[in-house]
């Protein structure tokens, strides 16, 4: 076999490309001839819908479809997630059944991790999975869900065995969501938004062939799933653009890239909107007040510096030096700066900032950044944990001492007692 | 724009550091800082030649190593590291900046290799009393007479003012106001007629003087009349050099106050390992890491003449004096009772970032500025 190079790479996908792309086929039509070629995710193993291409020559394929205009696989959305675990930890069963389905779009999937008791403590699930005749039943609740309103499929974390260790006694299952026993809600969060869904599972039932790895190795395998969402957390969230190209596939894209896209809308005003901070201020009236021009300033300061910071690690990334503390921050650099447009976008607004909706600066739009910014510091990790990792990982300062990593799971204090 | 050094500039980084620890070891700050001059003439002189430090970002033309503000800054940053008692910034940044920026070729053939050979130890004066950091607050008179000007007033806070051989001054022709009339002089440091005071600091690693001029004699530097726009050039390089150095000064107060935490135990544990400790640190390495990150751009903007470097380099100095003192609070916090005391070694630091906290105009101040520079 020739060697690859990014020339060989290139002419072959778009010779196939050039050979097989067509806008008239269906979207679930292309995504599987797509899937028969290995062109669709390229870095995936050969026997499993890929090519075994070295990560490094993706983007030339990525780069080669968007030249032609060429629609991709499914990628939006936990679906990604829930491959990547499938192709880590899966049988060959979970791989035949589900990751056909997933590059094609016809499966959305759903993460059912968090719990009213257990947010940032993910391990403390208490979700319980017992064996009974030759089933998993499922009783519990999870929140926090993004899509469950129409997933097919969800991933779960569960506790199988109480006596053990609060890690030890987790077990990672695929639950079909669309059974009686499971009962989406949505949850209405304080900005009047329903992005995330309550799942409650009321002898929900699980074949045993959904498990996935062992019983007891739920935890590793939901660590797999975090380190993906973390990586990918931008690709994940960031607003998937549709063409506006006609043809039937291009139709049907846009179709999914809507619904995949609904529960984020609001996600632009969660940052708190730093870019409208100028214009506001001139708009106002209050861009001569040197008491706002200094909070203004501060802003001003904290946002580039946040950004120099970012483009610092990526500097040092691209020169392949190892990451420095600086690439640790963003997450919470970024709900530092959101909090403090909210509040220099409270003193431009003045009485307005009482509005809502159309009432509301800009038709809502700055009601919305200031009931939105509390999920930053929240949200994919709160403040306080991130504090955590950065002490405990970049600056190796040591751990609290723990009292619920030693002892049977059923003894560690908790928030619902079952 | 670099946002990332160069693996010549890692090296030039890590030699300087290892340098400055042995020449500038806390002993030896304590022992300069006692003398009236805040530094020893022959060891920074030594020191100097070996390292060629003050002759880095001077053109090779006039006997310097024609570097950059991202080698100057690199320097800056490990003097405020090791807090190295020295006449580094009043010479290489204030006086050369100003005879760069403003002289004339003759001028900067004149003065420049002394100070990159380091045999001159050179200063700004601008400042009076009370204290303004614009050029336009100058009240000090220039007289010609002839070939020969005469300078009448007096200039405050000049860094290093008692012990410079050579002494850029900044003052106006009689009756002008503004950015009008200001012009450029250079005065020896023994000239006859000149007073020197060396002031009483609060930050005794960084000395100021007061200086009194009757009928002093001056020589002028660049264009009579014209100082107000190199002059100007000359505050947005020392706000970044600055910010640079305030970047040293907090990171070595971070991690000072982290090694203590690591090692002081209470209550049968580290104190490092309590939560409200840790969540401490976490936020000292934020605001430390975003305000190097701005000196850094800063620096990289004067070097690549980027056309917003005004604004970005009150953004600098803005950035640096806040986390620069916020990382002192938390450094003595940190230490407790011992970090209150003369003999712990966090005081010194501690003044430092409060002397560059006002130095050059504070947070305030800077802030301003970018938004006149940047949102006008």
């Amino acid at each position: 076999m020739s060697e690859l190079t990014e020339e060989s790479v290139r002419a072959e996908v778009r010779a196939w490309l050039e050979a097989n792309w067509n806008a008239e086929l269906g979207l679930v039509e292309w995504r599987n001839i797509l899937a028969d070629s290995g062109w669709g995710v390229p870095a995936w193993p050969k026997e499993w819908y890929g090519r075994n291409l070295p990560a490094g020559l993706v983007p030339v394929v990525e780069e080669e479809f968007q030249k032609i205009g060429a629609i991709g696989v499914a990628k939006a959305g936990i679906r990604t997630l829930a491959a990547a675990t499938i192709l880590e930890h899966g049988t060959d069963l979970h791989k035949e059944k589900f990751l056909r389905r997933i590059l094609t779009g016809e499966d959305t999937w759903c993460q059912l991790f968090s719990e009213p008791g257990s947010g940032s403590d993910v391990a403390g699930a208490v979700t319980r999975a017992e064996m009974q005749g030759n089933k998993w039943v499922v009783n519990g609740q999870k929140v926090w869900t993004t899509s469950a309103h129409h997933a097919h499929w969800g991933l779960l974390l569960a506790r199988t065995d109480w006596d053990k260790t609060k890690h030890k006694g987790l077990s990672y299952f695929i639950i079909d969501m669309h059974q009686p026993g499971v009962n989406v809600q949505p949850l209405k969060q304080m900005n009047g938004h329903a992005s995330f869904n309550q799942v409650f599972m009321t002898d929900a039932v699980v074949e045993p062939e959904f498990l996935v790895a062992n019983v007891g190795d739920g935890w590793a395998v939901t660590t797999t799933t975090l380190m993906h969402e973390r990586r990918g957390a931008d690709g994940l969230r960031s607003w998937a653009m549709g063409s506006d190209s006609k043809g039937r596939a291009y139709d049907e894209e846009r179709a999914e890239i809507a619904t995949t896209m609904e529960p984020y809308k609001w996600y632009p005003q969660r940052a708190g909107r730093v870019d409208l901070i100028l214009e506001r201020a001139k708009e106002t009236g209050h861009f001569e007040d040197p008491v706002v021009r200094q909070e203004i300033a501060r802003l001003l300061v904290m946002s580039k510096a946040a950004e120099w910071t970012a483009r610092r690690a990526r500097a040092a990334a691209q020169q392949g030096k190892p990451q420095g503390p600086e690439g640790s921050l963003g997450k919470l650099v970024s709900s530092h700066v959101a909090r403090a447009a909210a509040r220099v976008h409270t003193q431009l607004s003045g009485a307005d900032a009482l509005l809502s909706g159309s009432d509301s600066p800009m038709n809502g739009v700055i009601a919305e950044i200031l009931v939105s910014v509390p999920a930053t510091s929240i949200a994919g990790g709160t403040d306080e944990i991130q504090r955590n990792i950065i002490s405990e990982r970049v600056l190796k300062m040591p751990k609290e001492p723990s009292i619920d990593t030693t002892k049977p799971f059923r003894d560690v204090p908790r928030n619902t007692v079952r | 724009m670099k946002f990332s050094f160069s693996s010549e500039q890692e090296e030039f980084r890590t030699n300087l550091r290892r340098f400055l620890a042995e020449r500038s070891p806390t002993k030896e700050v304590r022992r300069l800082m006692e003398t009236d001059a805040g530094f020893e003439p022959s060891a920074w002189r030594k020191l100097n030649v070996e390292l060629g430090l003050s002759a880095v970002r001077i053109p090779e033309a006039y006997g310097g190593q024609g570097f950059g503000f991202g080698e100057l800054g690199i320097v800056l940053e490990e003097m405020g590291r090791a807090l190295l008692c020295a006449p580094f910034f009043s010479t290489a940044v204030l006086a050369s900046g100003a005879i760069l920026n403003a002289g004339t070729e003759a001028e900067k053939q004149a003065l420049l290799p002394g100070i990159a050979s380091g045999d001159t130890i050179a200063t700004l004066a601008w400042v009076e009393d009370p204290a303004h950091w614009e050029a336009a607050a100058t009240k000090m008179t220039a007289t010609q007479s002839g070939n020969t000007w005469k300078l009448d007033g007096h200039k405050s806070y000049v860094l290093d003012g008692h012990t410079a051989d050579l002494i850029v001054v900044l003052a106006r022709a009689a009756g002008t106001s503004g950015d009008a009339g200001l012009s450029l002089f250079t005065v020896k440091g023994d000239a006859r007629g000149l007073e020197r005071r060396n002031l009483k600091v609060m930050d005794a690693t960084r000395k100021l003087a007061r200086l009194d001029f009757e009928g002093v004699e001056a020589t002028l530097l660049g264009e009579a009349g014209g100082a107000a726009a190199p002059f100007a050039r000359t505050m947005v390089e020392a706000s970044v050099c600055l910010a640079n150095e305030m970047a040293g000064v907090a990171e070595r107060l971070r991690e000072d106050a982290l090694a203590y935490a690591q090692m002081r135990m209470q209550f049968g544990r580290p104190i490092a390992s309590f939560q409200s400790m840790k969540h401490k640190h976490a936020d000292m390495l934020v605001d430390v890491e975003l305000a190097k990150s701005a000196a850094y751009y800063a620096a990289a903007a004067l070097d690549d003449g980027d056309e917003d470097v005004e604004a970005v380099a009150s953004l600098a100095k803005a950035a640096a004096s806040e986390a620069c003192v916020q990382t002192a609070v938390h450094a003595i916090q940190v230490h407790g009772g011992i970090g209150f005391t003369w003999d712990n070694d966090t005081h010194l630091w501690f003044k430092r970032a409060k002397s560059s906290e006002v130095l050059l105009g504070d947070a305030h101040h800077h802030r301003e500025l970018m938004m006149q520079r940047w949102a006008a």
